[in-house]
C-alpha cells in the first residue's frame, strides 16, 4: 500500500514533467487562461523570441479588467483601456488562441467563464496571470496565479518551473446560520489567521460545512485562499462538482464522460494522509462578517466594535493598524453598523454568480436603495447577465434603483472607470480593500450580498439578518 | 538577464506591514501594454499628493531613499496580485533589494525573474536594523547574494535564505524561459503519455 496523500499531492504528482538536477520541477499546465492586463509583455516577449504559443489548445482568453461596464454598443472611452482591449484581441488571433472578445456574447471575467462553460474540471493544473485564479480549485483543481514572465513561459512550453507547496488543511465544520454565507466563512478565515496566514501553502477546504456548499459558493470560499497568503485552495470533487459540470460546453461527454468521472473520484484526500498545517472553523459560530480596514484580515463579526489598535502584538503591527484606522476614518471601539456608505457593489470573481444576484435580489426585491447610495450591480459574465435577465432580476435591480451594468471587474480594481471618489466608503461583495483599490482615496468595507444589499438599502452598514423574515 | 554583483547602498525605510501590490503600483497605471514608465508610478498614492507634486516627506522623496537601492518594509510585503509591474516598477526605480520579515508567495517569484532580490530576515535582525537606520539614516548595507550574506551599518554580518536555482539564475544571468525550452523533449513525452483533459479548440462556440 502506497503512502496515503492529500488531493494537492495526487494533482501535483500526475503533473510532473521531470526534475532537473539542481532546480525546481517542470509542472505541465493543463489550462492557461489569459486576459488582457497580465498578457501583453508576455505575447511581446514571444515576438521577441520568435516563439509560438505551444498549445493554444489548452489556452483560453477573454477580457475582463479594463473592460467598461456601460452598454456594449458604446466604444471604449479611455483610449489607453481601449489599446489594451484591442491589442488583446489582435495577440490571440495571431498567436491562434480562442478567446472570448469585448463584445462577446459570452465574455466574463475569467474566473466565470473557466468554470461556466466546463473548461474548469477536477484533477487539472490551471494558471492565469491573476492571483484570484484560485476560484477555480472549488473543482478540486490546482489553480494558482503566476506573474508575467510565468504567463510567457506557459504560452511558450506549456510548463512552470515549480517548487511544491505545503499543505494546509482548513477544517469548517457544523453548519451555516441564516444570513450567514460562503463569504462569511472565508473573511472568518482571513480574519482568524491573517493575510500573511497561508504563505507557502494550497488550503484544502474540508468538513461539512464545505460539503454542504453549491459549487457557485465554493467558488467564492476558493476565490479569496490568496487574501489569506495562499497561492492557491481547493475543495475535493464529489457529486456537486460532478453535476455542475455534467453538460457544459468543454465537459466531457458520453463515455468520456464515465471515465472523467471515474478518474475525479479518485482525487480526494486519502485516510490518514497528513498535512502540514491546519486550522478548524466552526461554521455555526459565525456571523456576517465585515472588514474595517485596509487589508482582508481585519475583518470582524458586523456586531463587534473596530478593533483598538493598540492591542496589536507589535509595534509595527500596531503603526498599521492606526495608519489604517486613520485612512478608513474609522474609531475603535465602534461597531460598523450604521456608518453610512455612499457606494454598494455586487459584483467581482468573488460573488458576481446567479447565487450572489438571487440573494442580493431576494432583499431588494420590493425595496428601494437608499437616495444617498450609488448601487452598482455588475454580473460576471454576458451569459450570467441574460439569466438574470430571464429570472428578471434586472427589474428586481432598476426599479430599487440600482445601476444593472454589463459583465466585467468592474470596481473591484477599478481599472475600468466604475471607481470610488476620494473619501466615498463602499460595502462591497469583492475581495480586496486596500487603500486606494476600489479608486483613490476611496475606503471599503467587504461583505456579503445579502450584506451589500441589506447596506444599500439603509444606506449605511446593515446586518442582513435584520431583514430576513 | 545581467549578471546579480554585491553591492553597497542606503536604505529607504517604510516599515508598514502587508504592503499590497496596490500601493506598490495603483491598478489604474496596469492599463499599459509596456514595461515602461512605470518607475515613476511606484508607490504612487504615497508618493504624490492630489496636486500630483511630490509629497517632501515621503521616504522616496528625500535622501537617502531616493537614491537608495534598498527597500527596507514590514512584514509580508507583496501580498495581493499577481502583478508583475510591482517589481518592474521597483527595479525601474533604483531597486534591487527589499528587507522584510517574509514575502507574499507570488511577489517573490516576480522579484526573483527581475533580479529584484527578496531578502527575509528574523524579526530580531529587521527591529535591529530599523533602530540602526533611525539613529543614522546615511547607515549603509551590503548585500553579496554569493555568499548569502547582507552587511547591516555596524558591520554585523547577516545570513539570509535564497532558493538555489534562483540564485544561480541570478548569479550567472540565466535566464528561466530559456532553461525551460531545453526540455523540449521531455515536455513532448509528457504530453505523448498525457491526453488532455480539456481542449480549448475543440469546441466552435457561436458568437
Amino acid at each position: 500500500m502506497s503512502q496515503p496523500r492529500t488531493i494537492i499531492q495526487k494533482i501535483w504528482d500526475s503533473h510532473v514533467v521531470c526534475q532537473p538536477p539542481g532546480a525546481p520541477a517542470l509542472l505541465y499546465i493543463d489550462l492557461h487562461l489569459v486576459h488582457e492586463v497580465t498578457s501583453p509583455q508576455a505575447f511581446e516577449g514571444l515576438r521577441q523570441r520568435g516563439l509560438k504559443v505551444r498549445r493554444p489548445d489548452r489556452t483560453f482568453g477573454t477580457c475582463d479588467h479594463s473592460t467598461p461596464t456601460t452598454p456594449r454598443d458604446l466604444p471604449i472611452v479611455d483610449p489607453v483601456a481601449r489599446a489594451q482591449v484591442e491589442q488583446f484581441e489582435k495577440n490571440c488571433r495571431e498567436f491562434g488562441i480562442p478567446f472570448f472578445g469585448f463584445r462577446s456574447p459570452r465574455q466574463g471575467i475569467v474566473h466565470v467563464i473557466g468554470p461556466e462553460h466546463g473548461l474548469t474540471q477536477p484533477g487539472m493544473t490551471i494558471v492565469c496571470g491573476d492571483s484570484h485564479t484560485a476560484t477555480h480549485g472549488a473543482f478540486g483543481a490546482l489553480a494558482f496565479g503566476i506573474g508575467t514572465s510565468q504567463v510567457e513561459h506557459v504560452l511558450a512550453t506549456q510548463c512552470l518551473l515549480q517548487a511544491p507547496s505545503k499543505s494546509f488543511a482548513v477544517h469548517v465544520d457544523g453548519q451555516l446560520r441564516p444570513g450567514v454565507t460562503a463569504k462569511d466563512i472565508i473573511l472568518a478565515l482571513i480574519a482568524k489567521i491573517g493575510v500573511g496566514g497561508g504563505t507557502g501553502c494550497v488550503f484544502e477546504y474540508r468538513g461539512a460545512a464545505i460539503r454542504a456548499l453549491s459549487m457557485e459558493e465554493r467558488m467564492t470560499v476558493c476565490n479569496m485562499s490568496i487574501e489569506g497568503g495562499a497561492r492557491a485552495g481547493l475543495i475535493a470533487p464529489d457529486e456537486t462538482t460532478f453535476e455542475f459540470l455534467a453538460g457544459r460546453p468543454f465537459a466531457p461527454q458520453g463515455e468520456a464522460w464515465d471515465r472523467a468521472v471515474a478518474y475525479w473520484k479518485t482525487l480526494p484526500t486519502d485516510e490518514g494522509a497528513a498535512y502540514d498545517r491546519e486550522v478548524t472553523i466552526d461554521a455555526s459560530a459565525l456571523e456576517p462578517m465585515i472588514t474595517y480596514g485596509t487589508n482582508p484580515g481585519m475583518g470582524i463579526p458586523i456586531s463587534a466594535p473596530v478593533p483598538d489598535p493598540g492591542e496589536a502584538p507589535d509595534a509595527v503591527e500596531r503603526e498599521t493598524r492606526r495608519k489604517a484606522l486613520a485612512y478608513m476614518g474609522l474609531e475603535p471601539g465602534k461597531p460598523l453598523t450604521g456608518h453610512p456608505v455612499n457606494v454598494v457593489f455586487i459584483g467581482s470573481c468573488t460573488n458576481s454568480r446567479m447565487s450572489d444576484l438571487r440573494a442580493a435580489a431576494s432583499l431588494l426585491k420590493g425595496r428601494k436603495v437608499n437616495p444617498n447610495v450609488r448601487v452598482l450591480v455588475v454580473p460576471g459574465s454576458q451569459s450570467i447577465k441574460r439569466q438574470a435577465e430571464a429570472e428578471g432580476l434586472d427589474r428586481i435591480f432598476r426599479e430599487a434603483g440600482a445601476e444593472w451594468r454589463e459583465a466585467g471587474c468592474s470596481m473591484c480594481i477599478a481599472m475600468n472607470g466604475d471607481q470610488l471618489a476620494p473619501g466615498e466608503y463602499a460595502v462591497s461583495t469583492s475581495n480586496r480593500n486596500f487603500e486606494g483599490r476600489q479608486g483613490k482615496g476611496g475606503r471599503t468595507f467587504l461583505a456579503s450580498p445579502l450584506t451589500a444589499a441589506a447596506s444599500a438599502i439603509a444606506g449605511a452598514v446593515t446586518d442582513p439578518r435584520t431583514l430576513l423574515g | 538577464m545581467e549578471k546579480f554583483t554585491a553591492f553597497e547602498s542606503w536604505v529607504a525605510v517604510l516599515p508598514v506591514d502587508n504592503i499590497d501590490t496596490d500601493q506598490i503600483i495603483p491598478a489604474r497605471f496596469l492599463k499599459t501594454t509596456s514595461k515602461a514608465g512605470l518607475g515613476d508610478q511606484l508607490f504612487y498614492d504615497w508618493r504624490y499628493g492630489a496636486d500630483g507634486n511630490p509629497k517632501p516627506d515621503f521616504v522616496l522623496n528625500r535622501p537617502p531613499g531616493n537614491r537608495a537601492q534598498v527597500l527596507l518594509a514590514g512584514d509580508n510585503f507583496g501580498c495581493g496580485s499577481s502583478r508583475e509591474h510591482a517589481p518592474w516598477a521597483l527595479t525601474q526605480f533604483g531597486f534591487k533589494a527589499v528587507i522584510s520579515t517574509s514575502f507574499a508567495d507570488i511577489f517573490k517569484g516576480n522579484a526573483l525573474k527581475n533580479a529584484l532580490l527578496p531578502i527575509v530576515v528574523p524579526a530580531e535582525i529587521h527591529s535591529r536594523l530599523l533602530k540602526m537606520l533611525e539613529a543614522d539614516p546615511l547607515g549603509t548595507v551590503r548585500v553579496d547574494l554569493a555568499s548569502q550574506t547582507l552587511a547591516l551599518p555596524d558591520g554585523t554580518a547577516v545570513e539570509f535564505p535564497v532558493d538555489p536555482f534562483a540564485k544561480t539564475c541570478l548569479l550567472e544571468g540565466v535566464d528561466e524561459l530559456g532553461f525551460l525550452l531545453k526540455h523540449e523533449t521531455e515536455i513532448a513525452a509528457f504530453e505523448q503519455s498525457h491526453p488532455a483533459p480539456v481542449n480549448t479548440l475543440s469546441v466552435k462556440l457561436e458568437d
